[in-house]
């Protein structure tokens, strides 16, 4: 992964709320992501529709997303997070996220950032307006920022250190073996197990 | 200041914390699909790293499997790809597999009770979101991502933030007619998709006891459809009496002892809820819902609602683009919404108690000739099951179409089960999203009961209906 520190980029304003994974990607492209890249799959149904926004010239090249409320709630499928990687986004504005997609967007690199609805509809004027007005996401400092606005958002400290550092979470907990090893030793025991093989 | 069950769950698995937010939490059992787990595994390959603990993780196929037949090929080439790659992925790194045709197989949500893996007071993943239903039995269990499951297989723990605690309180009981699927799309309609976002719900009250298994697991698992991180019900004889019947269950002193834990497992009387609703289960009528999110749901009585019903401005925007995409008018009744599938199955409703309450209404009747009625079984034992109570052959005179193999069918519509654009379909899955069962496609989720009632009916219907 990338360290993402701060990232300035076009807006692309996605007027809906309720955008469950399956309509970020539809589940018949989702087996794809195995293997091979599928770099249309984003929104595949909603493109359809010629006047759908990803659809728009003046929006190609978008690289932050700002969304309604609840933005990738649904499914847990982690394509949603590669979809929206593969058409460019860094970062998704939004004033709330499903659980799951946003844990799984801040382990890939794809920054979420809750604001409020007003904050939302301030960007998306702004968009409409002039559909090349930069967006700024700070990780950094934590902050939105677009025109006269700066908007402050949260993260964990430990999702802003991975962001900022680029180190995957799996490396940082093996750092931890050794605790997991004495925790190990004080399970409970009859704790179900799958077969009787023990581990290496 | 007591604690809440999800709390004293959560203290228990604990490693370590690592920072004021986050801690490291043991993972007492992984379950695994085909579906979002190849990735994990060429990841963890790439780091050169290895599975920690193979006998706690466990694989199953269903997303992609056929149901038409045990031995049959997978005809799409990405879904038979995944399914090699897990077989693969499950042998190279000796994880036990329940492959389609296996005794064993099943949706992963429905096997992992089925063999006692989800035990009050542990803590199970799986990379789906629907495993909240394994919290019916005491167990905190909740959905992941692909890089998160990478991170089990090679740590058996997670990085977690500790979620809020919400208390669903449910009063009364639930009237003959009414099932759990009902209970929840109501209490789903109250607080909406985002009603449960960041906590862990537990349900409390009299009207669970008298609840089954099937039934609390129906309702945990749509606990993700209001955005929870989990749904929980504290162990009582019931969940005791359902463990003590699955396969290479603990017995004598050993059972006696983990038991006597699992009765230490329940919220304190002073413990602290962030949220609190309540919902009164004598109150509730079958559901159905009418548009593209399992909140826009009324009752099977009621009306379909017009966009100037919702005052918020969100609402009534989702209202309307909802109705265009149902192809709905305001005000139709929703009994004169004719169907043209019902499909009966899923993790939601795919259980033994689920088919016995179709079968009950398609006993001596005929499914209507303008509906194709799919039953797939939840899991191959759910399957045998139906098959020892001569289920399969109350189906089959009904004229229904009920699957040999078990998966996740029309409900995940990954496989050959798919909607054409335009179908319309009472479903007893957990999502009625746009395309959620094929491109184009039309869900009203309901009960078994009402599922069953329809196919009868034609028409959305309950079984006093007919």
């Amino acid at each position: 992964m990338n360290p993402f520190i701060t990232h300035t980029g076009t807006g692309m304003p996605l007027r809906r709320s309720n955008i469950d994974t399956d309509q970020i990607i539809p589940a018949r492209y989702v087996p794809y992501f195995s293997w091979h890249g599928h770099t249309n799959a984003l929104f595949a149904d909603w493109r359809d529709d010629p006047s759908f926004v990803l659809n728009l010239p003046q929006y190609q090249g978008a690289t932050v997303l700002v969304s309604g409320a609840d933005f990738g709630t649904g499914s847990s499928r982690e394509s949603a997070v590669w979809a929206l990687q593969r058409a460019g986004f860094a970062a998704v504005i939004a004033p709330r996220f499903g659980d799951i997609f946003s844990g799984n967007a801040l382990m890939r690199g794809v920054v979420t950032a809750t604001v409020p609805e007003d904050v939302v509809e301030f960007l998306w004027e702004r968009i409409e307006q002039d559909p090349s007005t930069p967006i700024t996401v700070d990780v950094q400092r934590l902050e939105v920022r677009c025109a006269d606005i700066t908007q402050p958002f949260a993260l964990t400290p430990g999702a802003r250190r991975r962001l900022l550092s680029g180190q995957d979470a799996v490396a940082e907990t093996l750092k931890y073996a050794d605790d997991i090893k004495a925790y190990e030793r004080l399970r409970r025991p009859l704790l179900p197990v799958t077969h009787s093989r023990r581990p290496q | 200041m007591g604690q809440t069950l999800a709390q004293k769950i959560w203290d228990a698995h604990v490693v370590r914390s690592v920072d004021e937010h986050t801690d490291i939490l043991y993972v007492d059992m992984q379950l695994l699909h085909e579906v979002n787990t190849p990735q994990a595994f060429d990841d963890l390959r790439a780091a050169g790293r290895t599975v920690r603990r193979p006998e706690l993780n466990l694989g199953t196929e269903d997303h992609n499997t056929p149901t038409v037949a045990i031995d049959k090929t997978i005809q799409d080439p990405a879904g038979r790809r995944q399914t090699t790659l897990m077989r693969r992925n499950c042998e190279q790194f000796g994880i036990p597999l329940h492959r389609l045709g296996d005794s064993s197989q099943g949706i992963v949500h429905v096997i992992g009770p089925e063999l006692g893996l989800s035990r009050p007071g542990t803590t199970v993943v799986c990379c789906d979101s629907h495993t909240t239903t394994l919290g019916a039995f005491g167990a905190l269990a909740f959905g992941i991502g692909t890089a998160q499951v990478e991170h089990v297989l090679a740590t058996q723990t997670l990085l977690a933030q500790r979620p809020g605690n919400m208390l669903v309180t449910i009063t009364g009981r639930l009237n003959p007619g009414v099932t759990a699927k009902d209970l929840v799309l109501a209490l789903i309609a109250q607080i909406g998709t985002g009603g449960g976002q960041g906590h862990i719900i537990e349900y409390q009250g009299e009207a669970l006891r008298h609840l089954s298994m099937e039934s609390r697991m129906t309702l945990c698992n749509m606990s993700v459809e209001a955005g929870s991180k989990a749904g929980l019900i504290a162990p009582d004889d019931v969940t005791f009496d359902y463990l003590a019947a699955c396969p290479n269950m603990l017995t004598g002193a050993d059972w006696d002892h983990e038991v006597a834990y699992w009765r230490t497992l329940c919220s304190d009387d002073d413990a602290v809820f962030d949220r609190h609703v309540t919902i009164d289960a004598g109150s509730v009528a079958p559901q159905v819902t009418w548009g593209t999110n399992p909140a826009q749901c009324v009752s099977l009585d009621g009306r379909v609602p017009s966009p100037a019903d919702f005052h918020d401005a969100a609402d009534r925007i989702a209202a309307e683009r909802a109705l265009a995409y149902m192809d709905l008018t305001p005000g139709t009744a929703m009994r004169d919404i004719s169907v043209d599938t019902v499909f009966i199955g899923s993790c939601t409703n795919g259980r033994i108690e689920d088919l016995r309450s179709a079968a009950e209404v398609l006993r001596d009747r005929q499914v209507d000739t303008g509906v194709h009625l799919l039953i797939v079984p939840g899991s191959a034992r759910v399957r045998a099951q139906a098959e020892s109570e001569g289920l399969d052959e109350v189906f089959r005179r009904a004229g229904a179409d009920f699957r040999p193999a078990a998966g996740c069918s029309l409900c995940a519509a990954l496989n050959e089960d798919r909607l054409r654009p335009g179908q319309r379909a009472a479903s007893t899955s957990n999502r009625n999203f746009e395309g959620r069962q094929g491109k184009g496609s039309r869900t009203h989720l309901v009960s078994p009961a009402v599922a069953a009632a329809t196919a009868v009916a034609g028409h959305l219907a309950q079984p006093a209906d007919l």
